[in-house]
């Protein structure tokens, strides 16, 4: 017997342990589920950690309404196959209330009004731990995220006093009113992720495969033409063979030119790939410091 | 970044230190560029920011500086992990900042590290911080330790400057407990040594840092004879396919847990054998470590998170008293002697009281100070503290996972301390 373990397994074993650590250190933790394969493989490795009684907390959806149909589709076949509990906040009624103002112009998005759904359904639903599938890798200040995120009682981050985290000993203690964010799969790069959701046979959205869709270019990037979208005179749609290498809102998912149309493809494309998968999303564009704004605030 | 099959590939996670000005962030930078793991974008990021300050080429340093107020001021004040991977190894590297102030990052990052990587700068020498750093990767007993002696360029790629960095560093980690150093002079800014082999340093035979790396023996690092699980959680799946289903979750902490050994449950001290262990990919017939598994035991034992499964003949220690070696990390106040504080250890929680302060260690030369015994901000010192229920531990030396505690503040909640037990 040989007692070594390749990265991957060893990537899937340190993230089994941080959800089982979740499970027992918090009363009422939630799954932010995006839809993207990041959240996916997250829910997945709930499934394993806790096999064969069910996974312990529900998926927490927020519906900014303007996701792609795809992604409603696979979710809900998600949620059936593995027997897991499923809450939609909407965005869409937070606008509807008056909480917060739909933003104007040609790159009006909903990303950002997420923030107050996403916040006002962890209060709702008093969940105390909120996991998501946020990646060491994908931006510069998500380097400096701990797995075990604390959150004050306006669930903004403060990234210059974070707890430190050492060994693998996890502190998820808290003040009553304040929450965590807990970040599983920290330590996965994209390609780690693509290579596990081969190896493991997970079937993903067919919307990170290549196929043709309706797109338009807008400051060199790549748009799905959708109805929520406003374009300016000069922006032409055209059908364009491409997938998506991450799964957001319409309104700021980039797509890209390819032919991978299988997983196996897809990890050519991203081991060759010079570019970075959030080089795709213009909400990372609007400033050199767009996220860590963003996290601050209490964004994922 | 070149390779397409990595499935057999193993994961290194490595530390760096080192001071403020002696270029860790561009090693990493040039780590990361020559490895070819840095994305075109993220590459054009940087250039554009390099020109707006007006600094002379690419500053790879700024890869690594991630909030905003480190962008500001030029440094790093947070560890920050980055990622790269080769065809052999898939990498995590914890990066610390220098400054004193910034110990517990540093003895953070240290914690989890198969590989320390120490920087010197080639022009200064042995320097107070690098005495820091090579102790601090001792008390954590990193495995391993690489001595970079980086900026070679500015002294000439001496080989005398080289060597007289070496002689002196060897004589002071003599009274250190590294098992295995190693010593590379390099380039970071110019490349030398890094990923490519230097031409202007020929008298060097030793490996570039990048073939290091690679290769340098890491499946030894965990403990693979003393078995130690502790229980996470019970798994019980209360339906008819799994009735009487009673799982044990836990990451194994030491040793190999094989189908049919007879092991004992601490704190009970009730025996039995392993039945199954199981995965969600179907039951296997040996664990170890780092591996998340779910033991099934023949007879049904009150057992519950906290526990600890060990193999009848193989004992950790049990106790309330417990000596540590404690990094103070608390900056609003010193650890109080006769202080209560949440303890935790392995999955286990108790609460503990401070009882002695042995001695405060000057992390600048191992010094043992007996009178001034106030562990404050980055400190180190010798403690005895004691829980409210027996703890299962081994010394850290023996096993890094059962040998380490944390302390948290009950007021707070903060993790004010990091310890080693002795």
């Amino acid at each position: 017997m040989n007692y070594h373990i390749n990265h991957l397994k060893e990537l899937e074993s340190e993230s089994i342990f941080l959800l089982r650590e979740v499970a027992s250190q918090f009363q009422n933790p939630v799954i932010l589920f995006s839809g993207g394969k990041d959240s996916i493989l997250m829910t997945y490795l709930a499934v394993k950690a806790f096999y064969p009684a069910k996974v312990p907390f529900p998926l927490l959806h927020i519906d900014t309404g303007h996701n792609f149909p795809e992604t409603l589709e696979y979710r809900d076949q998600l949620v059936e196959k593995y027997g897991l509990s499923l809450i939609v906040g909407f965005v869409q009624e937070a606008i509807d209330k008056g909480f917060v103002t739909e933003e104007r112009g040609v790159n009006a998005s909903r990303n950002a009004l997420q923030t107050y759904t996403l916040l006002d359904e962890l209060e709702k639903g008093k969940y105390d731990a909120a996991m998501g599938g946020g990646r060491r890798d994908e931006e510069k200040a998500r380097a400096k995220e701990r797995f075990f995120s604390h959150r004050d009682e306006f669930g903004q981050w403060d990234p210059k006093n974070q707890r430190p985290e050492l060994w693998n000993l996890f502190n998820g203690r808290k003040h009553l009113g304040e929450h965590f964010r807990i970040f599983p799969i920290s330590n996965w790069t994209e390609l780690d992720v693509w290579q596990y959701l081969a190896s493991e046979k997970v079937p993903l959205p067919n919307l990170y495969f290549s196929h043709k869709r309706k797109v338009f270019e807008r400051d060199g990037m790549l748009l799905a033409d959708n109805e929520h979208m406003s374009k300016k005179p000069s922006e032409i749609v055209f059908e364009e063979v491409i997938r998506c290498r991450t799964i957001g809102d319409m309104t700021c998912t980039g797509v890209w030119r390819s032919t991978a149309s299988s997983v196996e493809e897809i990890i050519a494309e991203v081991a060759t790939t010079r570019m970075t998968e959030r080089g795709g999303r213009s909400d990372d564009k609007r400033s050199e410091t767009a996220m860590e704004d963003r996290k601050k605030q209490g964004y994922f | 970044m070149s390779q397409i099959k990595l499935t057999s590939t193993e994961l290194l996670r490595f530390t760096t230190a080192g001071s403020v000005d002696d270029g860790k962030s561009t090693l990493i930078g040039r780590l990361l560029y020559d490895s070819k793991s840095i994305f075109q974008d993220q590459y054009e990021d940087i250039e554009r920011i390099s020109a707006r300050r007006g600094e002379e080429g690419v500053n790879l340093a700024l890869l690594t500086d991630g909030l905003k107020a480190e962008r500001e001021q030029g440094i790093t004040i947070d560890v920050a992990y980055r990622y790269f991977s080769t065809p052999k190894r898939k990498f995590i590297i914890a990066d610390t900042p220098g400054h004193i102030q910034y110990t517990r990052n540093m003895v953070t990052g240290a914690s989890t590290a198969n590989v320390a990587l120490l920087l010197i700068d080639a022009r200064l020498g042995v320097g107070e911080q690098t005495r820091r750093h090579a102790i601090i990767a001792s008390l954590l007993q990193i495995p391993h330790v690489v001595v970079c002696v980086n900026k070679m360029d500015l002294v000439d790629f001496s080989e005398d400057v080289f060597n007289d960095i070496h002689d002196d560093f060897e004589s002071f980690a003599a009274k250190l407990d590294i098992v295995d150093f190693h010593f590379i002079p390099i380039s970071a800014l110019k490349g030398d040594n890094v990923v490519d082999r230097s031409k202007n340093m020929l008298w060097y035979e030793g490996p570039t840092l990048m073939y290091y790396l690679e290769n340098v023996h890491i499946a030894s690092d965990h403990n693979f004879i003393d078995c130690r699980f502790p229980v996470q959680n019970v798994i019980r799946p209360y339906n008819d396919e799994f009735h009487d289903y009673r799982g044990y979750a836990g990451r194994v902490a030491g040793g190999i847990f094989k189908v049919g050994d007879d092991v004992m449950v601490l704190p009970s001290g009730f025996t039995s054998k392993i039945e199954k262990i199981d995965t969600f990919d179907g039951p296997i017939e040996g664990a170890f470590p780092p591996m998340s598994v779910t033991i099934l035991l023949e007879d049904d034992i009150d057992i519950s998170r906290g526990d600890m499964i060990v193999r009848v003949n193989n004992h950790p220690q049990t106790g309330q008293d417990i000596d540590v070696m404690l990094c103070w990390f608390d900056n609003n106040k010193p650890l109080q002697l006769r202080g209560k504080y949440t303890i935790r250890h392995t999955t286990q929680e108790a609460r503990c009281i401070v009882n002695e302060i042995r001695y405060k260690l000057d992390i600048n030369t191992l010094h043992r100070n007996l009178e001034d015994t106030e562990l404050r901000m980055n400190d180190m010192g010798r403690v005895v503290l004691r829980s409210t229920k027996p703890l299962f531990y081994d010394s850290y030396k023996q096993n890094r996972i059962t040998g380490s505690i944390i302390l948290i503040d009950e007021g707070t909640n903060n993790t004010v301390a990091a310890g080693m037990i002795i």
